[in-house]
């Protein structure tokens, strides 16, 4: 037992700490607070506090539970609310009966009287290794929650029933010993969970947003950063991956943010209904909610305390997509707590380690084969919003972001100022995944699939060009074939690569959809230029009709894709029309 | 209490006492000059003997042998009571206005918590301002916190009292009390303010704490927290719709800047301490409304950007934090239009919680979508034919050009005393939009073009053969 000495902010020193461990979990003052020891020396051990720290005095007792920061793991997961260490935070509002947050309130993060129906999927003497699925629990009407085996071992007893997480559920063996097994597991959150092996990214995640899954997808098992100055549309993209993007568990870390953007989740999720299982969207999420002034220290164990969940239902043999907004609020609760260090600080403040914990934090993600005998994969997907100063992404955070993710979503604040949302400028983003993707996008969507984007993508290049001409000389001076072009990629600018988030039909694009768009713009392209060839001139083009009914493409329900057929047969009848007419 | 004569060193804002024993971090201190004259402040590091603290006024005349030191054994509280209303407070909370001390009510830490995420609910109701930049295309909901991005120079303290003028829930006719922090002002701009809200009889049921720019400037880090301390009890414990006004930011953040200097702290972005984002999110993320209690508390801050430079820290981090921001422009404050709001980068993160067929009009989302787009894509052909010329531009540019003129000068200017309905201003930018082609507003669906568009085309189509005719 140990006794405060010095206290300065969400950090304190305490000494007579010889008991103690590096990344224990201590009890700090008379109020219990809880905070993890950061640095030892001598007697003396710093604390990070992940409550307030107001009132505390030199002399009150420090005790270590002698236990690391770590999580609970079981069924009672799924549609919660947590702050940055997992206290649940609708039942911290229920039993204090206060909408403030008090310090010192002890709840356990999941429910320990609830009964759940488990269901064994094992008998008595089966060999089981560890990570095998040794039952399940309905959990939501969504996700099955699969117990996994804790140990190596021969199950000695297993029973169903209805069972609260921390009753025995039955018994391993592990040959010298009998080992009680509930459902409730705990583990660190600052060390990975073990897997099998890693697999590669050949495998894209559908988000339903064009500019994404067209030009930019991100795998499963990938990694992808969204820097963007404040307004350029951060929050609303993440919002929008978590929404529909096609994986089983979605895991969102509100890290340092407003929070109102958390009651904006809270009370839009549960409105909002998965489109293929036709379930409310938070049947499948865990929020984490560690507001920009809720204590920095529980910032900083946020984004640890969610890659771990999402860990464990990867372990399970699901998808699960991670965001985190921001992990720039979390690089600075570390820039926050080195600085009452006294470290010696490294580029623009933030301590010397910085590089390697974001690396370590991103390279949690992954496609992977599970632990256990049975083959089973899982994935998590890391989608991290990055938010730099000035919009500047020369800076630490930023740069060192960008050194370990492998899909780079460039926010602009020039596109936001238009309202060219989402405000991903095709320019400066990038996808390393193309090349591993395209043979599924081959085999799954179309054929034509990966050329149809390239010629895209090559035409928006040359747009960039001719515009810097155009800056000099006005439109009217390029050659009728060079305004085509112009025209041709206003057109995937504005009907294709716009897409309203707040839209009931635009907010998600099928794959098939998405395709089909495309297609046509570039089918008008070439009929244009066919057009043009014949003697056609561009200003009379620009009158068509058509060019309406392209527009409103997106305004096309999923239900009637053969709409798109019709016009693309329309539009190649513009090209035919014009042959006809000289 | 214990009280201590062991100063041992004073050093700008903070003070250095030896030998202490049971003090608590931030707790509230006296400090009694040799003079007998008290000046308070706060614990801002305590080790087992020395306890570091913060002054809230200047430090001169203090001295190492004289100076006693109270510990008071709490944090910094503020009795907050109704009686409040219609008073004059300094940035201490004292009053300034020869009135009695508020001594019953409830003692508010001013520090205040976090509030529970999950016990926010959804800002929602749309507040009518009366200005078409705000209304029409940022608009503001109840429970909101959006910053006013200013420079030296602008008409951003007439913007402000506008908006606490003219601020209404609309259908309710609901107003709001207003709560006033002057951090760091001159008395010239405050004397403004009070005169405005003495001329509208806005002053009975305002609270006013004025920290002016001759006043210590440590004080300033206390006096916003006064003010949201004033406005959660009001808000929250009385049911009343609470607008905060806190101006400058920028000298508060100059303050926390000096405070983090005296203490030799390690500078992050031009000599700002690196927990300034932090620190402002716990001034800023006082706002919202609260599940099952009626009022509301919605917050306008003021800050001055050195050099006009949004991505300096204090606007950038700010940014960072509100939901949105109201960005005035020195071009157009030059071009003589006020409120010389730049719709572009200004922006309102609620908005569509505040609008659409319940609050405002089925129409106002794409309505506002196009006017921005048009106004955007004109300024982009301003800086064009600047360079090429007007006649080098098509006749669908030059449309949108003039379109971009005309929408500074009726859409955006208005008169100070100017109190436009969301109908008014909504109807405004239809008729702005009808000189445009009917195919260019993408934006908007069809039947909105119908139902809201067709007569201003048709007018549009009218004046047009007049005009014709008169040629003939």
């Amino acid at each position: 037992m140990g006794k405060l000495y010095k206290i300065s902010g969400p950090v304190v020193v305490a000494n007579e700490m010889l008991d103690a461990k590096m990344y224990d979990v201590v009890k700090v003052g008379e109020e219990e607070l809880i905070g993890e020891i950061i640095k030892l020396e001598g007697d003396k051990a710093t604390i990070q506090v992940y409550e307030e720290t107001s009132g505390l005095k030199p002399g009150e007792p420090v005790s270590t539970t002698n236990e690391a920061l770590s999580v609970e793991l079981a069924p009672g997961l799924l549609r919660g609310i947590y702050d940055g260490i997992q206290r649940p935070l609708d039942i911290i509002l229920k039993k204090s009966n206060d909408a403030f947050i008090k310090r010192g309130t002890v709840v356990d993060p999941l429910d320990r009287s609830k009964k759940w129906e488990f269901k064994a999927c094992v008998r008595k003497g089966a060999k089981v290794k560890k990570g095998d699925i040794i039952g399940t629990v309905q959990e939501t009407d969504v996700i099955e929650h699969r117990i996994l085996a804790p140990i190596d071992g021969t199950v000695e007893e297993i029973h169903s029933g209805k069972f609260t997480i921390v009753d025995e559920i039955g018994t391993i063996s592990d040959g010298r010993k009998k080992h009680s097994v509930c459902m409730l597991q705990k583990w660190q959150v600052r060390k990975a969970r073990p897997y099998i092996e890693k697999l590669d990214p050949v495998i894209p995640l559908i988000t339903g947003q064009r500019i994404v899954d067209t030009f930019f997808p991100i795998s499963k098992g990938g990694t992808c950063c969204i820097p963007g100055p404040f307004g350029s549309g951060k929050t609303v993209t993440q919002h929008q991956f978590a929404k529909w993007s096609d994986t089983e568990i979605v895991v969102y870390i509100g890290c340092g943010e407003r929070g109102n953007e958390m009651t904006e989740v809270l009370t839009e999720f549960p409105k909002l209904v998965d489109p293929k299982s036709g379930k409310p969207l938070m049947e499948r999420t865990i929020l984490i909610a560690n507001t920009s002034n809720m204590p920095v220290a529980a910032r900083e164990a946020s984004i640890y305390t969610g890659i771990t969940l999402a860990e464990y239902f990867r372990d399970q043999g699901y998808g699960v997509a991670l965001m985190a907004d921001s992990t720039s609020r979390w690089a600075e609760a570390m820039r926050e707590i080195g600085g009452r260090l006294e470290e010696m600080p490294g580029e623009e403040g933030y301590p010397a380690y910085l590089a390697r914990r974001l690396a370590e934090f991103y390279e949690r993600s992954g496609r992977v084969k599970c632990l256990g005998s049975s083959e089973r994969f899982g994935s998590i997907t890391v989608i991290g919003a990055v938010s730099p100063p000035g919009g500047d992404i020369s800076e630490p955070v930023s740069q060192n972001t960008l050194r370990v993710t492998k899909v780079f979503l460039a926010l602009d604040a020039a596109l936001a100022k238009k309202r060219h949302f989402p405000s991903i400028n095709w320019l400066n983003s990038y996808s390393l995944y193309t090349r591993s993707l395209d043979s599924w996008f081959g085999a799954n969507v179309a054929k034509d699939f990966t050329s149809l984007r390239n010629e895209a993508m090559a035409m928006l290049q040359r747009e960039s060009e001719l515009q810097e001409v155009v800056q000099l000389v006005g439109p009217d001076a390029l050659p009728e074939k060079e305004q085509v072009v112009l025209m041709a990629s206003k057109m995937l600018r504005e009907d294709f690569l716009q897409q309203s988030a707040y839209s009931d039909v635009d907010s998600y694009t099928s794959l098939k959809k998405q395709y089909l768009m495309l297609k046509n713009i570039m089918k008008f392209y070439h009929s244009a230029v066919y057009s043009v060839d014949k003697g056609q001139q561009v200003k009379n083009l620009q009158a068509l009709p058509i060019i309406e009914r392209i527009a409103r493409m997106k305004e096309i329900p999923e239900a009637k894709l053969g709409d798109l057929d019709k016009l693309g047969a329309d539009i190649a009848a513009i090209g035919e029309g014009s042959a006809a007419t000289n | 209490m214990k009280e201590y004569k062991t100063v041992i060193q004073v050093a700008g804002p903070l003070v250095f006492v030896e030998g202490v024993s049971n003090v608590g971090y931030n707790e509230l201190v006296e400090i009694i000059l040799p003079s007998g004259e008290k000046r308070r402040g706060q614990v801002l590091e305590v080790s087992k003997n020395i306890a570091v603290v913060q002054l809230f006024g200047a430090s001169a005349g203090l001295d190492i042998a004289n100076t006693s030191v109270k510990f008071l054994g709490e944090t910094m509280k503020l009795t907050v009571s109704t009686e409040m209303l219609g008073r004059v407070f300094n940035g201490l909370g004292e009053p300034r206005d020869n009135g009695p001390k508020i001594l019953s009510g409830k003692k508010a830490d001013i520090l205040g918590s976090a509030i529970n995420p999950y016990a926010r609910d959804e800002p929602k109701a749309f507040i009518q301002t009366g200005i078409s930049a705000i209304d029409g295309m940022n608009t503001l909901v109840r429970g909101q916190k959006l910053p006013i991005f200013s420079g030296a120079g602008l008409p951003h303290n007439q913007l402000a009292a506008q908006i606490a003028r003219q601020a209404k829930v609309r259908g309710t006719g609901e107003e709001f009390s207003v709560v006033f922090a002057a951090v760091g002002i001159t008395f010239e701009e405050a004397s403004f303010f009070i005169r405005d809200f003495e001329r509208t009889g806005a002053l009975e049921k305002a609270v006013l704490f004025l920290n002016l720019a001759d006043d210590p400037s440590v004080e300033r880090i206390i006096t916003p927290r006064l003010a949201l301390t004033t406005a959660e009890y009001l808000a929250y414990e009385k049911d009343m719709h609470v607008l905060v006004i806190i101006t400058d930011m920028t000298n508060y953040c100059e303050a926390l800047r000096e405070i983090a200097s005296a203490r030799e702290e390690v500078p992050g972005r031009r000599g700002y301490p690196g927990y300034m984002y932090t620190d402002l999110s716990t001034i800023y993320e006082r706002a919202g409304r609260i599940k099952g209690k009626e009022g509301t508390v919605t917050q306008f801050s003021i800050l001055t950007m050195p050099g006009d430079d949004i991505t300096h820290p204090i606007a950038d981090l700010t940014g960072y934090i509100t939901e949105g921001q109201v960005v005035l422009s020195r071009d157009l404050h030059r071009k003589n239009i006020y409120p010389p709001i730049d719709v572009l980068p200004s922006l309102s993160r609620l908005m569509n919680l505040g609008i659409g067929k319940e609050q405002t009009r089925e129409d106002h989302r794409n309505t506002a979508d196009q006017l921005y787009a048009g106004y955007a894509t004109g300024r982009d052909l301003r800086a064009l034919s600047a360079v090429v010329g007007e006649e080098a531009l098509t006749e669908l540019d030059r449309k949108y050009l003039k379109f971009a003129e005309q929408f500074e000068k009726r859409f955006i200017a208005q008169d100070n005393y100017e109190d436009r309905t969301i109908d008014e201003t909504l109807e405004l930018g239809w008729e702005l939009l009808s000189a445009l082609p009917e195919g260019e507003l993408k934006r908007i669906k069809k039947e909105f073009i119908e139902k809201y568009g067709r007569k201003h085309y048709e007018k549009q189509k009218q004046k047009q053969a007049e005009t014709d005719s008169a040629k003939k």
